[in-house]
Protein backbone atom coordinates (compact mmCIF):
# COMPACT_ATOMS: atom_id res chain seq x y z
CA UNK A 1 0.00 0.00 0.00
CA UNK A 2 1.33 3.64 -0.51
CA UNK A 3 1.43 5.46 1.72
CA UNK A 4 -0.17 8.78 1.58
CA UNK A 5 1.46 12.05 2.60
CA UNK A 6 -0.62 15.24 3.79
CA UNK A 7 0.09 18.66 1.96
CA UNK A 8 1.42 19.64 5.24
CA UNK A 9 3.66 16.57 5.81
CA UNK A 10 4.72 17.13 2.53
CA UNK A 11 5.81 21.05 3.08
CA UNK A 12 7.57 19.85 6.29
CA UNK A 13 9.58 17.05 4.96
CA UNK A 14 10.89 19.12 1.50
CA UNK A 15 11.16 22.60 3.82
CA UNK A 16 13.11 20.86 6.20
CA UNK A 17 15.56 19.77 3.85
CA UNK A 18 15.87 23.76 2.56
CA UNK A 19 18.49 25.14 4.24
CA UNK A 20 21.12 21.92 3.33
CA UNK A 21 19.84 22.33 -0.35
CA UNK A 22 20.66 26.69 -0.23
CA UNK A 23 24.22 25.86 1.14
CA UNK A 24 24.63 23.30 -0.76
CA UNK A 25 23.84 25.16 -3.93
CA UNK A 26 26.15 28.66 -2.40
CA UNK A 27 28.81 25.83 -1.61
CA UNK A 28 28.89 25.30 -6.02
CA UNK A 29 27.99 29.11 -6.36
CA UNK A 30 30.80 30.40 -4.02
CA UNK A 31 28.09 32.31 -2.14
CA UNK A 32 29.01 31.04 1.80
CA UNK A 33 30.75 34.03 2.40
CA UNK A 34 34.72 35.09 2.94
CA UNK A 35 33.62 33.22 6.53
CA UNK A 36 32.10 29.97 5.32
CA UNK A 37 32.58 28.08 8.76
CA UNK A 38 30.62 31.12 10.65
CA UNK A 39 28.06 31.41 7.65
CA UNK A 40 27.03 27.61 7.96
CA UNK A 41 27.04 27.84 11.96
CA UNK A 42 24.49 30.42 11.57
CA UNK A 43 22.59 29.20 8.75
CA UNK A 44 22.14 26.17 10.47
CA UNK A 45 21.71 27.64 13.93
CA UNK A 46 18.73 29.88 12.56
CA UNK A 47 17.43 26.47 10.95
CA UNK A 48 17.08 24.69 14.17
CA UNK A 49 15.59 27.41 16.05
CA UNK A 50 12.82 27.65 13.39
CA UNK A 51 11.89 24.41 13.38
CA UNK A 52 11.67 24.12 17.06
CA UNK A 53 9.76 27.15 17.31
CA UNK A 54 7.54 25.52 14.26
CA UNK A 55 7.30 22.30 16.24
CA UNK A 56 5.82 24.59 19.33
CA UNK A 57 3.42 26.10 17.20
CA UNK A 58 1.03 23.01 16.70
CA UNK A 59 -0.36 23.01 19.93
CA UNK A 60 -1.40 27.09 20.05
CA UNK A 61 -2.47 26.29 16.21
CA UNK A 62 -4.75 23.61 17.42
CA UNK A 63 -6.83 25.80 20.08
CA UNK A 64 -6.87 29.00 17.83
CA UNK A 65 -8.32 27.32 14.44
CA UNK A 66 -9.15 23.62 16.21
CA UNK A 67 -6.80 22.17 13.26
CA UNK A 68 -5.44 18.67 14.57
CA UNK A 69 -3.16 17.75 12.14
CA UNK A 70 -0.31 20.10 13.15
CA UNK A 71 -0.05 17.82 16.50
CA UNK A 72 0.72 14.58 14.10
CA UNK A 73 3.82 16.60 13.00
CA UNK A 74 5.36 18.14 16.20
CA UNK A 75 7.64 14.73 16.12
CA UNK A 76 8.56 15.16 12.21
CA UNK A 77 9.46 19.24 13.42
CA UNK A 78 10.89 18.87 16.81
CA UNK A 79 13.62 15.94 15.27
CA UNK A 80 14.19 18.04 12.06
CA UNK A 81 15.34 20.78 14.67
CA UNK A 82 17.44 18.46 16.48
CA UNK A 83 19.29 17.41 13.05
CA UNK A 84 20.24 21.43 12.56
CA UNK A 85 21.37 21.69 15.78
CA UNK A 86 23.35 18.56 15.83
CA UNK A 87 24.82 19.50 12.43
CA UNK A 88 25.59 23.04 14.32
CA UNK A 89 26.99 21.13 16.94
CA UNK A 90 29.50 19.33 14.87
CA UNK A 91 30.32 22.53 12.70
CA UNK A 92 31.31 24.23 15.79
CA UNK A 93 33.08 21.78 17.26
CA UNK A 94 34.59 20.13 13.61
CA UNK A 95 35.16 22.98 12.00
CA UNK A 96 35.50 25.95 14.02
CA UNK A 97 37.10 24.37 16.68
CA UNK A 98 39.45 21.59 15.25
CA UNK A 99 38.45 19.25 17.87
CA UNK A 100 40.43 21.05 20.16
CA UNK A 101 39.04 20.29 23.24
CA UNK A 102 40.75 22.20 26.30
CA UNK A 103 40.05 24.92 23.46
CA UNK A 104 36.41 24.56 22.99
CA UNK A 105 35.91 23.88 27.02
CA UNK A 106 37.67 27.21 27.75
CA UNK A 107 35.47 28.84 24.91
CA UNK A 108 32.20 27.54 26.55
CA UNK A 109 32.72 28.16 29.87
CA UNK A 110 34.28 32.23 29.24
CA UNK A 111 31.41 32.67 26.27
CA UNK A 112 28.08 32.60 27.88
CA UNK A 113 26.10 32.48 24.73
CA UNK A 114 28.22 29.20 24.11
CA UNK A 115 27.00 27.98 27.28
CA UNK A 116 23.60 28.25 27.24
CA UNK A 117 23.52 26.92 23.69
CA UNK A 118 25.32 23.54 24.88
CA UNK A 119 22.96 23.25 27.58
CA UNK A 120 19.80 23.63 25.53
CA UNK A 121 21.74 20.89 22.97
CA UNK A 122 22.29 18.69 25.74
CA UNK A 123 18.97 18.93 26.87
CA UNK A 124 17.56 18.16 23.68
CA UNK A 125 19.48 14.78 23.38
CA UNK A 126 16.79 13.07 25.84
CA UNK A 127 14.12 14.83 24.32
CA UNK A 128 15.29 13.55 20.33
CA UNK A 129 16.28 9.87 21.49
CA UNK A 130 12.78 9.35 23.27
CA UNK A 131 10.65 10.65 20.62
CA UNK A 132 9.56 7.86 19.66
CA UNK A 133 6.58 5.64 20.50
CA UNK A 134 8.11 3.17 22.33
CA UNK A 135 9.74 5.76 24.61
CA UNK A 136 6.06 7.17 25.38
CA UNK A 137 4.72 3.93 26.52
CA UNK A 138 7.63 2.95 28.23
CA UNK A 139 7.67 6.41 30.18
CA UNK A 140 4.07 6.93 30.98
CA UNK A 141 3.27 10.02 32.74
CA UNK A 142 7.06 10.99 32.70
CA UNK A 143 7.38 11.42 28.99
CA UNK A 144 5.07 14.28 29.31
CA UNK A 145 6.77 16.25 31.87
CA UNK A 146 10.13 15.01 29.98
CA UNK A 147 9.11 16.70 26.87
CA UNK A 148 7.64 19.47 28.78
CA UNK A 149 11.27 20.33 29.44
CA UNK A 150 10.79 22.52 26.01
CA UNK A 151 9.16 25.05 27.70
CA UNK A 152 12.63 25.86 29.47
CA UNK A 153 14.96 24.61 26.55
CA UNK A 154 13.47 27.23 23.79
CA UNK A 155 14.08 30.44 25.96
CA UNK A 156 17.86 29.11 26.22
CA UNK A 157 17.87 28.83 22.80
CA UNK A 158 16.40 32.45 22.15
CA UNK A 159 19.07 33.52 25.27
CA UNK A 160 22.00 31.94 22.99
CA UNK A 161 21.11 33.53 19.91
CA UNK A 162 20.54 36.82 21.87
CA UNK A 163 23.68 36.34 23.38
CA UNK A 164 25.62 35.85 20.30
CA UNK A 165 24.93 39.17 18.89
CA UNK A 166 26.51 42.02 19.66
CA UNK A 167 25.02 44.58 21.93
CA UNK A 168 22.77 44.47 25.05
CA UNK A 169 19.67 42.18 24.74
CA UNK A 170 17.65 43.23 27.78
CA UNK A 171 18.47 46.98 27.54
CA UNK A 172 16.76 46.70 23.70
CA UNK A 173 20.51 48.35 22.39
CA UNK A 174 22.67 47.17 19.57
CA UNK A 175 22.17 43.83 16.95
CA UNK A 176 19.29 42.31 18.47
CA UNK A 177 16.15 42.94 15.99
CA UNK A 178 16.49 39.11 14.79
CA UNK A 179 16.65 37.57 19.09
CA UNK A 180 14.08 40.04 19.71
CA UNK A 181 11.57 38.89 17.50
CA UNK A 182 12.03 35.37 17.98
CA UNK A 183 11.62 36.13 21.73
CA UNK A 184 8.22 37.65 20.93
CA UNK A 185 6.84 34.68 18.96
CA UNK A 186 8.05 32.30 21.76
CA UNK A 187 6.45 34.81 24.44
CA UNK A 188 3.18 34.63 22.36
CA UNK A 189 3.26 30.87 21.71
CA UNK A 190 3.69 30.31 25.85
CA UNK A 191 0.82 32.52 26.69
CA UNK A 192 -1.47 30.56 23.93
CA UNK A 193 -0.62 27.70 26.05
CA UNK A 194 -1.52 29.07 29.17
CA UNK A 195 -4.57 26.52 30.39
CA UNK A 196 -6.84 29.45 31.21
CA UNK A 197 -6.10 30.83 27.22
CA UNK A 198 -6.82 27.94 26.24
CA UNK A 199 -10.41 27.34 27.49
CA UNK A 200 -11.53 30.82 26.29
CA UNK A 201 -10.03 29.69 23.06
CA UNK A 202 -11.68 26.67 22.69
CA UNK A 203 -15.26 28.38 23.97
CA UNK A 204 -14.55 31.07 21.37
CA UNK A 205 -14.44 28.46 18.85
CA UNK A 206 -17.40 26.67 19.52
CA UNK A 207 -19.44 29.90 20.09
CA UNK A 208 -18.40 30.93 16.90
CA UNK A 209 -18.76 27.83 14.72
CA UNK A 210 -22.71 26.81 15.29
CA UNK A 211 -24.37 30.07 15.99
CA UNK A 212 -26.22 30.40 13.61
CA UNK A 213 -28.36 27.05 13.79
CA UNK A 214 -28.55 26.80 17.70
CA UNK A 215 -29.67 30.41 17.80
CA UNK A 216 -31.76 30.58 15.11
CA UNK A 217 -33.46 26.77 14.18
CA UNK A 218 -35.72 28.69 11.88
CA UNK A 219 -32.98 28.67 9.43
CA UNK B 1 46.12 23.69 21.51
CA UNK B 2 45.72 24.64 17.90
CA UNK B 3 44.73 22.25 15.20
CA UNK B 4 47.86 22.91 13.57
CA UNK B 5 51.07 24.90 13.16
CA UNK B 6 52.06 24.48 9.94
CA UNK B 7 51.21 27.71 8.32
CA UNK B 8 47.41 28.01 6.63
CA UNK B 9 48.91 29.07 3.17
CA UNK B 10 49.55 25.30 2.94
CA UNK B 11 46.61 24.35 4.27
CA UNK B 12 44.23 26.16 1.90
CA UNK B 13 45.19 26.47 -1.40
CA UNK B 14 45.42 30.37 -2.42
CA UNK B 15 44.93 29.64 -6.11
CA UNK B 16 41.66 28.65 -5.06
CA UNK B 17 40.99 32.03 -4.07
CA UNK B 18 43.24 34.20 -6.11
CA UNK B 19 43.68 34.55 -10.05
CA UNK B 20 46.88 34.40 -10.97
CA UNK B 21 46.61 38.02 -11.63
CA UNK B 22 45.80 38.41 -8.39
CA UNK B 23 48.24 36.55 -6.76
CA UNK B 24 51.02 38.72 -8.81
CA UNK B 25 49.54 41.73 -7.55
CA UNK B 26 49.34 40.53 -3.66
CA UNK B 27 52.70 38.90 -4.34
CA UNK B 28 53.68 42.58 -5.27
CA UNK B 29 51.80 44.00 -2.61
CA UNK B 30 53.92 41.52 0.31
CA UNK B 31 57.11 42.65 -1.25
CA UNK B 32 56.13 46.48 -0.89
CA UNK B 33 55.42 45.48 2.90
CA UNK B 34 59.07 43.86 3.33
CA UNK B 35 60.81 47.09 1.72
CA UNK B 36 58.61 49.15 3.72
CA UNK B 37 59.13 47.14 7.09
CA UNK B 38 62.72 47.96 6.16
CA UNK B 39 62.56 51.79 6.43
CA UNK B 40 60.02 52.13 8.69
CA UNK B 41 59.51 49.70 11.66
CA UNK B 42 56.21 51.16 12.52
CA UNK B 43 54.44 49.97 9.36
CA UNK B 44 56.01 46.27 9.19
CA UNK B 45 53.81 44.01 9.56
CA UNK B 46 57.27 41.51 9.73
CA UNK B 47 58.18 42.57 13.40
CA UNK B 48 54.62 40.41 14.46
CA UNK B 49 56.20 37.51 16.93
CA UNK B 50 53.31 35.20 14.68
CA UNK B 51 54.79 31.71 13.12
CA UNK B 52 51.83 31.94 10.72
CA UNK B 53 51.87 34.20 7.60
CA UNK B 54 50.45 37.43 6.86
CA UNK B 55 49.23 37.33 3.64
CA UNK B 56 47.02 39.84 2.30
CA UNK B 57 43.29 39.18 1.96
CA UNK B 58 41.85 39.51 -1.64
CA UNK B 59 40.10 42.77 -2.72
CA UNK B 60 37.09 40.32 -3.48
CA UNK B 61 36.87 39.21 0.19
CA UNK B 62 37.96 42.72 1.61
CA UNK B 63 35.15 44.54 -0.06
CA UNK B 64 32.26 41.88 0.50
CA UNK B 65 32.41 41.16 3.43
CA UNK B 66 32.17 44.26 5.71
CA UNK B 67 30.82 45.39 8.96
CA UNK B 68 29.16 49.07 8.43
CA UNK B 69 25.82 49.14 10.39
CA UNK B 70 25.04 52.29 8.97
CA UNK B 71 24.18 49.91 5.96
CA UNK B 72 23.13 46.73 7.32
CA UNK B 73 23.88 44.23 9.80
CA UNK B 74 24.50 41.52 6.94
CA UNK B 75 27.95 41.66 6.23
CA UNK B 76 27.27 40.62 3.00
CA UNK B 77 24.68 42.90 2.03
CA UNK B 78 26.65 46.04 2.92
CA UNK B 79 28.57 46.18 -0.48
CA UNK B 80 25.41 46.08 -2.57
CA UNK B 81 23.30 48.67 -0.10
CA UNK B 82 26.45 51.25 -0.37
CA UNK B 83 27.15 51.29 -4.05
CA UNK B 84 25.37 54.66 -4.66
CA UNK B 85 26.67 56.62 -1.78
CA UNK B 86 27.16 59.80 -2.17
CA UNK B 87 31.46 60.49 -1.05
CA UNK B 88 31.37 63.99 -2.90
CA UNK B 89 31.09 67.09 -2.20
CA UNK B 90 32.27 65.24 1.28
CA UNK B 91 33.93 68.00 4.02
CA UNK B 92 35.60 66.90 7.40
CA UNK B 93 35.61 69.66 10.35
CA UNK B 94 38.15 69.42 12.62
CA UNK B 95 37.11 71.42 15.86
CA UNK B 96 37.39 71.85 19.14
CA UNK B 97 40.39 72.46 21.68
CA UNK B 98 42.86 73.28 18.88
CA UNK B 99 44.23 76.56 17.60
CA UNK B 100 43.34 75.94 13.99
CA UNK B 101 39.67 74.87 13.68
CA UNK B 102 39.46 73.97 9.50
CA UNK B 103 36.93 72.38 7.59
CA UNK B 104 38.74 70.15 5.10
CA UNK B 105 37.23 69.14 1.61
CA UNK B 106 38.26 65.57 0.40
CA UNK B 107 40.58 66.43 -2.29
CA UNK B 108 42.58 69.04 0.00
CA UNK B 109 43.30 66.20 2.41
CA UNK B 110 44.02 63.70 -0.75
CA UNK B 111 46.70 66.68 -2.01
CA UNK B 112 48.16 67.68 1.24
CA UNK B 113 49.07 64.17 3.06
CA UNK B 114 51.14 62.35 0.70
CA UNK B 115 49.16 58.94 0.63
CA UNK B 116 51.18 55.66 1.53
CA UNK B 117 50.51 51.90 1.70
CA UNK B 118 49.94 50.32 5.58
CA UNK B 119 49.68 46.56 5.40
CA UNK B 120 47.97 46.45 8.57
CA UNK B 121 46.22 43.32 10.50
CA UNK B 122 42.44 43.92 11.13
CA UNK B 123 41.16 42.04 14.63
CA UNK B 124 37.19 41.85 14.56
CA UNK B 125 35.48 41.77 17.84
CA UNK B 126 33.50 38.63 16.34
CA UNK B 127 36.92 36.96 16.17
CA UNK B 128 37.96 36.69 12.71
CA UNK B 129 40.07 38.82 10.85
CA UNK B 130 41.92 40.23 7.33
CA UNK B 131 45.51 41.46 5.87
CA UNK B 132 44.75 44.58 4.28
CA UNK B 133 46.80 46.92 2.47
CA UNK B 134 45.35 50.49 3.15
CA UNK B 135 46.38 53.91 1.51
CA UNK B 136 46.19 56.85 3.83
CA UNK B 137 48.31 59.09 6.04
CA UNK B 138 48.79 59.55 9.57
CA UNK B 139 46.26 60.81 11.80
CA UNK B 140 49.42 62.55 13.57
CA UNK B 141 49.96 64.00 10.77
CA UNK B 142 46.41 66.38 10.37
CA UNK B 143 46.64 66.55 14.25
CA UNK B 144 49.76 68.53 14.38
CA UNK B 145 48.61 70.80 11.51
CA UNK B 146 45.39 71.48 13.59
CA UNK B 147 47.59 72.05 16.84
CA UNK B 148 45.58 70.99 20.11
CA UNK B 149 45.61 73.31 22.71
CA UNK B 150 47.30 71.66 25.72
CA UNK B 151 43.87 71.03 27.16
CA UNK B 152 43.07 68.71 24.42
CA UNK B 153 43.21 65.23 26.04
CA UNK B 154 40.86 62.87 23.21
CA UNK B 155 39.91 63.02 20.09
CA UNK B 156 36.31 62.36 18.95
CA UNK B 157 35.15 61.20 15.81
CA UNK B 158 31.65 61.59 14.03
CA UNK B 159 30.37 59.50 10.92
CA UNK B 160 28.15 60.55 8.23
CA UNK B 161 24.65 60.53 9.12
CA UNK B 162 22.32 59.99 6.16
CA UNK B 163 19.05 57.93 6.58
CA UNK B 164 17.82 58.53 3.23
CA UNK B 165 21.19 56.62 1.69
CA UNK B 166 21.59 54.37 4.54
CA UNK B 167 18.63 51.76 5.60
CA UNK B 168 20.60 50.87 8.44
CA UNK B 169 20.67 53.84 10.33
CA UNK B 170 16.32 53.53 10.72
CA UNK B 171 17.17 50.96 13.22
CA UNK B 172 16.08 52.00 16.29
CA UNK B 173 18.78 50.08 18.76
CA UNK B 174 21.66 52.63 18.05
CA UNK B 175 22.79 55.36 19.32
CA UNK B 176 23.08 57.10 16.13
CA UNK B 177 25.37 59.11 14.50
CA UNK B 178 28.03 56.42 14.94
CA UNK B 179 30.84 58.17 17.24
CA UNK B 180 34.18 56.72 18.23
CA UNK B 181 37.15 58.49 20.22
CA UNK B 182 40.86 57.56 21.24
CA UNK B 183 42.87 58.92 23.69
CA UNK B 184 45.22 61.82 21.85
CA UNK B 185 48.34 60.29 22.76
CA UNK B 186 46.74 57.33 21.13
CA UNK B 187 45.65 59.15 18.12
CA UNK B 188 48.97 60.72 17.39
CA UNK B 189 51.01 57.21 17.22
CA UNK B 190 52.17 56.47 14.05
CA UNK B 191 50.53 53.74 13.51
CA UNK B 192 46.84 55.39 13.67
CA UNK B 193 45.83 55.73 10.19
CA UNK B 194 43.25 58.11 8.18
CA UNK B 195 42.47 55.61 5.65
CA UNK B 196 41.54 56.75 1.64
CA UNK B 197 42.42 54.15 -0.39
CA UNK B 198 42.79 50.08 -0.13
CA UNK B 199 44.70 48.02 -2.78
CA UNK B 200 46.17 51.23 -4.47
CA UNK B 201 42.89 52.60 -5.51
CA UNK B 202 40.30 55.33 -3.52
CA UNK B 203 38.31 53.48 -0.28
CA UNK B 204 34.98 51.48 -2.00
CA UNK B 205 32.09 52.77 -0.38
CA UNK B 206 31.50 49.45 1.65
CA UNK B 207 35.06 49.98 3.31
CA UNK B 208 33.92 53.45 4.59
CA UNK B 209 34.72 55.81 1.86
CA UNK B 210 35.86 58.49 1.25
CA UNK B 211 37.46 58.56 4.52
CA UNK B 212 38.03 56.31 7.27
CA UNK B 213 39.67 55.40 10.68
CA UNK B 214 42.36 52.51 10.86
CA UNK B 215 43.57 51.63 14.11
CA UNK B 216 45.13 48.49 14.09
CA UNK B 217 46.11 47.19 17.95
CA UNK B 218 42.24 47.96 18.66
CA UNK B 219 39.16 45.95 17.50
CA UNK B 220 37.78 46.75 13.98
CA UNK B 221 34.82 48.47 15.49
CA UNK B 222 37.02 51.75 16.69
CA UNK B 223 38.41 51.98 13.30
CA UNK B 224 35.23 54.60 12.16
CA UNK B 225 33.70 54.78 8.29
CA UNK B 226 32.61 57.72 6.59
CA UNK B 227 34.07 60.39 9.06
CA UNK B 228 32.15 64.23 8.82
CA UNK B 229 33.59 65.61 12.40
CA UNK B 230 37.21 65.17 14.34
CA UNK B 231 37.10 67.29 17.21
CA UNK B 232 39.75 67.25 20.25
CA UNK B 233 38.07 67.29 23.89
CA UNK B 234 39.23 67.38 27.19
CA UNK B 235 36.87 64.68 28.30
CA UNK B 236 35.95 60.86 27.35
CA UNK B 237 33.78 60.64 24.20
CA UNK B 238 31.21 58.57 24.37
CA UNK B 239 31.56 55.94 21.41
CA UNK B 240 28.55 53.88 20.13
CA UNK B 241 29.55 50.46 21.19
CA UNK B 242 30.45 51.51 24.21
CA UNK B 243 26.78 52.97 24.85
CA UNK B 244 25.04 49.99 23.19
CA UNK B 245 26.54 47.43 25.28
CA UNK B 246 29.13 48.81 28.06
CA UNK B 247 29.96 45.94 29.84
CA UNK B 248 31.07 44.28 26.98
CA UNK B 249 33.04 47.01 24.45
CA UNK B 250 34.67 49.10 26.77
CA UNK B 251 36.18 52.76 25.12
CA UNK B 252 39.92 51.30 25.02
CA UNK B 253 39.36 47.83 23.29
CA UNK B 254 42.52 46.92 22.56
CA UNK B 255 42.81 43.61 20.90
CA UNK B 256 43.81 41.50 24.13
CA UNK B 257 43.60 37.62 23.98
CA UNK B 258 44.70 37.43 27.74
CA UNK B 259 41.63 39.79 29.38
CA UNK B 260 38.83 37.39 29.78
CA UNK B 261 35.90 39.21 28.52
CA UNK B 262 32.52 39.45 30.24
CA UNK B 263 31.26 37.61 26.98
CA UNK B 264 33.64 36.62 24.79
CA UNK B 265 36.90 34.71 25.24
CA UNK B 266 39.40 36.38 22.56
CA UNK B 267 42.15 33.84 22.79
CA UNK B 268 41.76 32.74 19.37
CA UNK B 269 40.35 34.07 15.73
CA UNK B 270 40.30 32.94 12.21
CA UNK B 271 41.74 34.66 9.38
CA UNK B 272 39.39 35.03 6.27
CA UNK B 273 40.46 32.46 3.65
CA UNK B 274 41.87 30.19 6.60
CA UNK B 275 40.48 26.66 8.06
CA UNK B 276 42.12 26.61 11.27
CA UNK B 277 41.98 29.13 13.79
CA UNK B 278 44.94 30.61 15.00
CA UNK B 279 46.08 32.36 18.04
CA UNK B 280 45.45 36.47 18.59
CA UNK B 281 48.15 37.61 19.49
CA UNK B 282 48.72 40.78 21.92
CA UNK B 283 47.65 44.01 20.84
CA UNK B 284 46.84 42.50 17.63
CA UNK B 285 50.30 42.03 17.11
CA UNK B 286 51.54 45.45 17.34
CA UNK B 287 52.79 45.39 21.29
CA UNK B 288 56.51 47.08 20.15
CA UNK B 289 55.05 49.61 18.59
CA UNK B 290 52.03 50.86 21.70
CA UNK B 291 52.34 48.87 24.25
CA UNK B 292 54.48 52.34 25.86
CA UNK B 293 50.69 53.68 26.02
CA UNK B 294 49.23 51.56 28.44
CA UNK B 295 52.37 51.20 30.97
CA UNK B 296 51.02 51.02 34.30
CA UNK B 297 47.08 51.03 33.47
CA UNK B 298 44.94 47.38 34.34
CA UNK B 299 43.74 46.35 31.25
CA UNK B 300 41.20 44.29 32.74
CA UNK B 301 40.02 47.75 34.18
CA UNK B 302 40.23 49.81 31.28
CA UNK B 303 39.20 47.11 28.60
Amino acid sequence: MIKRYTPLQLLIHIGAWIPIARLVFEAFTGGLTANPIQHIEQRTGRAAITLLFLSLAATPLNSLFGWKEPLQRRRALGLYAFMYATIHVIIFTDLDYGLAWSLILETVFQKPYILVGAAAFLLLIPLAITSFDIWKVRLKKNWKRLHQTVYFIAPLVVLHYAWGKKGTFFALQGDILLPLIYGLILVLLMVLRIPAVRRFLASARTRWRRPVNSRNPAI
Amino acid sequence: MFRSNIPSSEITPKHVYLSRRDFMKAAGVVGAGALLAACAPNAATETAPSVLPDVPNTLEDITNYNNYYEFSTDKEAVAPLSKNFQTRPWDVEVSGLVNNPKTYAIEDLLKKFPQEERIYRLRCVEAWSMVIPWMGFSLAKLLTEVEPTSDAKFVRFEAVYRPEEMPGLKSPFYDWPYQEGLRLDEAMNDLTLLATGLYGNLLPNQSGAPLRLVVPWKYGFKSIKGIVKIALTDTQPKTLWSTASPNEYGFYSNVNPNVSHPRWSQSSERRIGDLARRPTLMFNGYEEQVAYLYDGMDLAKYY
